[in-house]
């Protein structure tokens, strides 16, 4: 596999296991840790597949997926959302916002793995 | 048919639920069978000895033949079915309470019950979305046991990792496992002692608020140079540990703000000025969000008009909140998007200024002066920023400008078209 992922998400470690495991499986993997001009990041990075994490300082993942989505230019970025909620009504806003996928934290690294490989494919 | 036209039905629900004939019951009440027959059917009308005579012989009391089971029992009764949508047959609800008191008794106090368990779900639901405190230290534990997870996977999967890396996850393990257990004991410590508190007056942050109203906002002790520990003594009496908590870092920065800019200092620039923070800041030289602070916190007497604040930080949780009676601000959860106040978040160090309008308040008209600043030094980091809005009445006609159309939250804004609606409103979903 090879390709662009950008991973968007404040907590160091999960970025630098999730960044290991993809990087691993040929990724070439872009992180930033903050929602303030996250949007502007994916736009300048154009990845194939965006892993944007719900609870980010400055703004959250919903909103930023929602500017992604009205830009024609990102309209259909593949996007993994990560959350730490997985209440039905999380999902839901998830799902309206525009997201492709949906995981809750804890996850495995094969479900991240799965669910990048997805993403790609389907793109 | 109306209630008190039953009492015939109610005579004979009693006698054939105690197995007595007809024609039994006549003979003792004095009466014909077919006179008995034509009262059962409502078709004669019955008060007096008569009734007296029949309540007797059937042992209830008149009463209950008259009225039946009470108002508020058929009542609840029908609202049980209602809520329920159930396929009840509301049309007989009065027979069956006076037939089966006890059953409908009984089905009344268990809709009262779920009512109470409802509520009681809710406002634990509630307390999982809106209280910062106990939403933060799951996202936080959740965050860590992710990265614990991942990382302690990657250790175990066969193979070589570079020992650079390895070292580094060993170290990122320690540093998490450590982090959790303190997250651990700080959210135990947290649910443990604020278990008495928190239920009845919500999060700390509920709490602050309530400390805060109480005092009108203002601490007479630190605008004299008093010790803020002192202060946290007088007013975080009786509060938990993490509403004094938070209480003192408000009574910190109230003190600092009551120090750069003192009572004295605003006398002059409100006389001229009004409750301006744009015009105060500029004659006193301050920081406008500074001023917007001590003008809610001056008291009565200085303040020539009541000023209303609202301060969040970044992502946009309610910090702070004193509301305007004209200008309501949600107790609970997010407030309207489309207030100025989280615009300023969009251009921080600008100050937005315009008037405001909330539908269906036909009052004075609200003026918002709005602020995002810096929290501290950022030093080679994003800084983090929080934003004042400060609201104060003006009279109509003093501007020019199109007031901006806000409400209070989405849950109580009837504004359906509305395209920054984050949640459908109560108020259309009754209307």
């Amino acid at each position: 596999m090879s390709g662009q992922v950008l991973l968007i998400e404040d907590e160091p470690n999960i970025i630098e296991a999730i960044k290991f495991i993809l990087s691993r499986e040929g990724w070439h993997v872009h992180t930033h840790s903050n929602g303030v001009d996250a949007a502007d990041v994916v736009r300048s990075r154009a990845p194939d597949v965006l892993i944007l994490d719900v609870m980010l300082p400055g703004r959250s993942g919903y909103d930023i997926l929602r500017e992604l989505r009205d830009d024609p230019a990102t309209a259909a970025l593949p996007v993994l959302m990560l959350t730490a909620r997985g209440q039905s009504k999380d999902r839901e806003m998830a799902e309206r916002a525009g997201a492709s996928r949906f995981m809750t934290k804890p996850f495995s690294n094969a479900e991240v793995l799965d669910a990048v490989r997805a993403l790609t494919s389907v793109a | 048919m109306s209630r008190d036209t039953l009492t015939g039905s109610r005579i004979r629900e009693r006698r054939v639920a105690q197995g007595v004939k007809q024609a039994d019951l006549a003979r003792k009440a004095g009466i014909s069978a077919s006179y008995l027959n034509l009262i059962e059917h409502n078709r004669r009308r019955i008060g007096g000895k008569l009734l007296l005579d029949i309540a007797e012989v059937l042992q209830v009391e008149p009463a209950l033949l008259t009225e039946g089971a009470g108002a508020t029992l058929i009542a609840a009764l029908r609202e049980t079915a209602l809520d329920m949508n159930a396929p009840a047959e509301l049309d007989r609800v009065d027979e069956f309470a006076g037939r089966f008191p006890g059953w409908a008794q009984l089905l009344a106090e268990c809709r009262g019950r779920i009512a109470t368990l409802e509520r009681t779900v809710e406002t634990l639901t509630d307390r999982m979305t809106h209280d910062p405190h106990l939403a933060a230290s799951l996202h936080e534990m959740l965050s860590t046991v992710t990265a614990i997870h991942s990382t302690a996977s990657i250790l175990a999967e066969p193979g070589e990792i570079d020992p650079d890396w390895r070292a580094r996850f060993h170290r990122n393990i320690h540093e998490d496992s450590a982090r959790l257990a303190e997250t651990s004991r700080g959210l135990v410590t947290y649910l443990e002692a604020d278990d008495a508190s928190a239920t009845q007056t919500g999060s700390p942050q509920e709490e602050l608020e309530t400390l805060l109203d109480g005092i009108q906002h203002h601490v007479p002790e630190l605008e004299d140079g008093g010790r803020v520990d002192q202060a946290l003594k007088r007013v975080g009496q009786g509060a938990s540990a993490a509403a004094r908590d938070i209480l003192q870092h408000w009574l910190e920065r109230y003190a600092q703000d009551a120090k750069a800019l003192p009572l004295e200092s605003f006398a002059a620039p409100l006389r001229r000025y009004g409750p301006d923070p744009v015009a105060l800041a500029g004659a006193l030289g301050a920081d406008p969000a500074r001023v917007m602070r001590r003008l809610a916190s001056l008291p009565a007497e200085i303040l020539p008009e009541p000023v209303g604040l609202a301060i969040c930080d970044a992502s946009g949780v309610l910090r702070y909140r004193k509301p305007l009676p004209d200008f309501p601000m949600p107790r609970f959860g997010a407030a309207c998007p489309l207030w100025p106040l989280y615009h300023a978040l969009n251009r921080p160090q600008v100050i937005l200024s315009r008037p405001l309008v909330q539908p269906g308040r036909t009052g004075h008209g609200i003026w918002a002066d709005a602020l995002a600043v810096p929290q501290g030094l950022a030093v080679n980091d994003d800084a983090q920023y929080e934003s004042h809005m400060l609201v104060r009445t003006y009279q109509p006609g003093a501007t020019d400008a199109p007031p901006r159309e806000v409400g209070v939250a989405c849950r109580v804004c009837p504004r359906d078209a509305c395209t920054a609606r984050s949640e459908p409103s109560i108020l259309s979903a009754t209307a």
